[in-house]
């Protein structure tokens, strides 16, 4: 703020912000580093009752490997227990919702932030009362069907579930995005002669990026987080990350390769830190465009 | 814009979200009435050179013919929601009758396992709705009063416990609870008690998930206030120090008051959140602890058998349940909505 004597802080205030705002740091961030650096020891070291700094300097791992650290657990879990299958699904999945989502979105938001009649409304509360749904409810509806028409368990079909209970969320964000261009610049264009959708096409698209840029980064987040859908209604061989870690949970802890978990985890949070780095801005605006709304 | 150009704007969106949300959520009621058929038997008797012996066998074609004729299953009614795996009336009214107290009441439901459920999901939902509420607002508080340069640092860091993945974020921590971890280990230091375990308690499980979730969650509401704050009008915190206001009374009635629709609007988000709560339940593997709905309806689909009446059944509690919480959120829409027309 300004630096004026009046609203210069005492020191102890200082102090105790200063000491405040660390000790949040060191809450939300030292789980992260801590299983980071872990991710590349053996079991004895990361889970060391004996002494705990054994999981910084690792000196079981160097009595194993010849070095304090070690590349085992990544190998274990991407080679032998094949996390690498699990990452391609979750590429894909991620890609197809994100697309998808954001092409019917778009159409949808626009439509709805132009239409003037009362029914516009009704659809918006519709979808709000779906997004308040818990997506594991509607999974014992899907299954039925999903087995009677030999559906289950393939990617498409998750993909397409995901895009729908992501809908609602984007139809909110998008068509409050789309309330904020000018109705001005679609209206002149239908002047000139174009249709709906040609104003659609060559007015507003070159100009919605910046939101749907945001919006889809919820999306990707709804996909690459989801565990209740595809844990679900994938197979074994379409696993996608989240639900092939939470198997790895109920084989490993027995076979003593807690690791391979450890490691895998790491490797699905890595994407979601570069996300955060590059798109800081678009997170922040997308979580309060809602609330500042009112 | 005209109608026919709407629909055609709107039908993807409009056909995927009725397709794969709106029939569902009717296949579900309709299957929360029904459970499946049962084993159609035939006895046969069997007569050999001792004599006439009856046999009950399993009549496979007349079971398949049954299934085929009516996929759905038997109609049940009512009876699934009131067995003992949900409302279990017949249960509690016993409960009732046979109590010796109010403490002892209460702990015949915690042996049902809906009521279990709805004990956890319920203390869990409004605990860790408050905390979140308070930690985010001390954090934005904090935040806002830092030097420019060190703020997107901050923010960075804490939005990390709310986008990393909820299943991946509680198995995080539940390696470094564990008694072997960093923090299990700490703790058995700092009470010199070296079979300190939270695992292994009940109320010491609800308190690691309580937190975890206050971990998870408070960056939301940190980033909203934080936002909030920069709305504020700097005439308005002037204006109050000029008449004497000390610091904690310009927080007090000028920066709170300013914040509260934020605060109903996270309170109201948080409430429907919160009350689905699930995966840190499976990430801390605590459900020998502490159960919710939604962790009872991946538990009826998830095993062998496919339990899908009764998964049914929890849906529909549980889409009633989120339904109560919603409906402060539907008339507030409704009220913005009208006063903006």
């Amino acid at each position: 703020m300004s630096s004026s004597k009046a609203t210069q802080q005492p020191l102890a205030l200082k102090i105790f912000i200063y000491g405040f705002i660390a000790l949040w740091l060191f809450l939300a961030a030292f789980p992260f580093l801590w299983t980071l650096w872990g991710s590349f020891k053996v079991e004895l070291d990361f889970f060391s009752k004996a002494d705990w700094t054994d999981a910084l300097t690792g000196p079981r791992t160097e009595a194993t490997y010849g070095a304090p650290f070690t590349g085992a657990g990544y190998e274990g879990a991407w080679l032998q227990e094949e996390f690498w299958r699990a990452v391609l699904n979750t590429s894909v999945v991620c890609f197809f919702v994100v697309t998808i989502s954001l092409t019917f979105g778009t159409l949808g938001g626009y439509a709805l932030s132009r239409s003037g009649y009362r029914y516009t409304f009704w659809l918006l509360i519709i979808a709000l009362i779906f997004r308040a749904m818990p997506p594991i409810t509607l999974v014992s509806g899907y299954l039925l069907p999903f087995f009677a028409w030999n559906l289950w368990g393939i990617l498409p079909t998750s993909i397409i579930v995901l895009v729908a209970i992501n809908q609602p969320f984007t139809l909110w964000m998008l068509h409050s995005f789309f309330q904020k261009i000018p109705r001005d610049l679609d209206e002149a264009a239908k002047i000139d002669g174009c249709t709906q959708f040609q104003a659609f096409r060559y007015v507003i698209i070159p100009v919605m990026w910046p939101g749907v840029i945001t919006t889809g980064l919820f999306s990707f987040l709804l996909a690459y987080n989801d565990f209740a859908v595809t844990s679900m209604l994938l197979n074994q061989q379409n696993q996608t990350m989240v639900p092939k870690i939470a198997s790895f949970l109920g084989t490993t802890q027995t076979e003593g390769n807690v690791m391979f978990a450890v490691a895998s985890v790491v490797s699905a949070t890595a994407p979601l830190f570069i996300l955060v780095m590059f798109f800081q801005r678009q997170i922040v605006s997308g979580l309060t465009a809602g609330a500042v709304k009112g | 814009m005209k109608h026919k150009t709407f629909f055609w704007f709107i039908l993807p969106t409009a056909l995927a979200m009725l397709l794969f949300i709106a029939l569902p959520i009717v296949s579900v009621v309709m299957q929360s009435l029904y459970t499946p058929h049962e084993q159609v038997l035939r006895v046969v008797e069997n007569c050999g050179p001792f004599g006439c012996t009856q046999e009950t066998t399993i009549d496979a074609e007349a079971t398949q013919a049954l299934r085929a004729e009516q996929p759905l299953g038997q109609f049940a009614g009512l009876d699934i929601y009131l067995d003992r795996g949900h409302l279990a009336t017949t249960e509690v009214a016993e409960a009732w009758r046979t109590r010796e107290g109010l403490g002892d009441f209460m702990g015949a439901l915690g042996n049902l396992p809906f009521y279990r459920a709805m004990g956890f999901t319920l203390t869990y939902t409004f605990t860790v709705t408050p905390l979140l509420i308070i930690l985010g607002f001390m954090i934005a508080l904090g935040v806002n009063s830092l030097h420019r340069h060190l703020k997107g640092l901050v923010i960075f860091f804490s939005l990390l416990p709310m986008i990393v993945t909820p299943l991946i974020g509680s198995l995080i921590l539940f390696w470094m609870i564990d008694s072997r971890g960093i923090i299990g280990t700490s703790l058995q230091w700092l009470f010199d008690d070296p079979d300190l375990s939270l695992k292994a308690s009940t109320g010491l499980t609800w308190v690691t998930l309580i937190v975890y979730g206050v971990w998870h969650s408070a960056p939301f509401a940190f980033v909203v206030f934080y936002a909030g704050l920069q709305t504020l009008p700097k005439d308005m915190l002037e204006s109050a120090m000029i008449d004497g206001a000390s610091r904690w009374e310009q927080v007090r009635y000028v920066i709170i008051p300013h914040l509260m629709p934020l605060v109903t609007f996270v309170a109201l988000i948080q409430l429907m959140d919160n009350f689905r709560v699930f995966e840190p339940i499976v990430g801390f593997n605590a459900a020998a602890h502490a159960t919710s709905l939604s962790w009872i309806i991946f538990n009826d689909l998830g095993g062998e058998t496919r339990l899908l009446s009764s998964a049914a059944t929890t849906s529909v509690l549980t889409i009633i349940g989120v339904s109560i919480l919603l409906s402060p959120v539907l008339v507030r829409t409704w009220r913005d909505f009208n006063t903006k027309v």
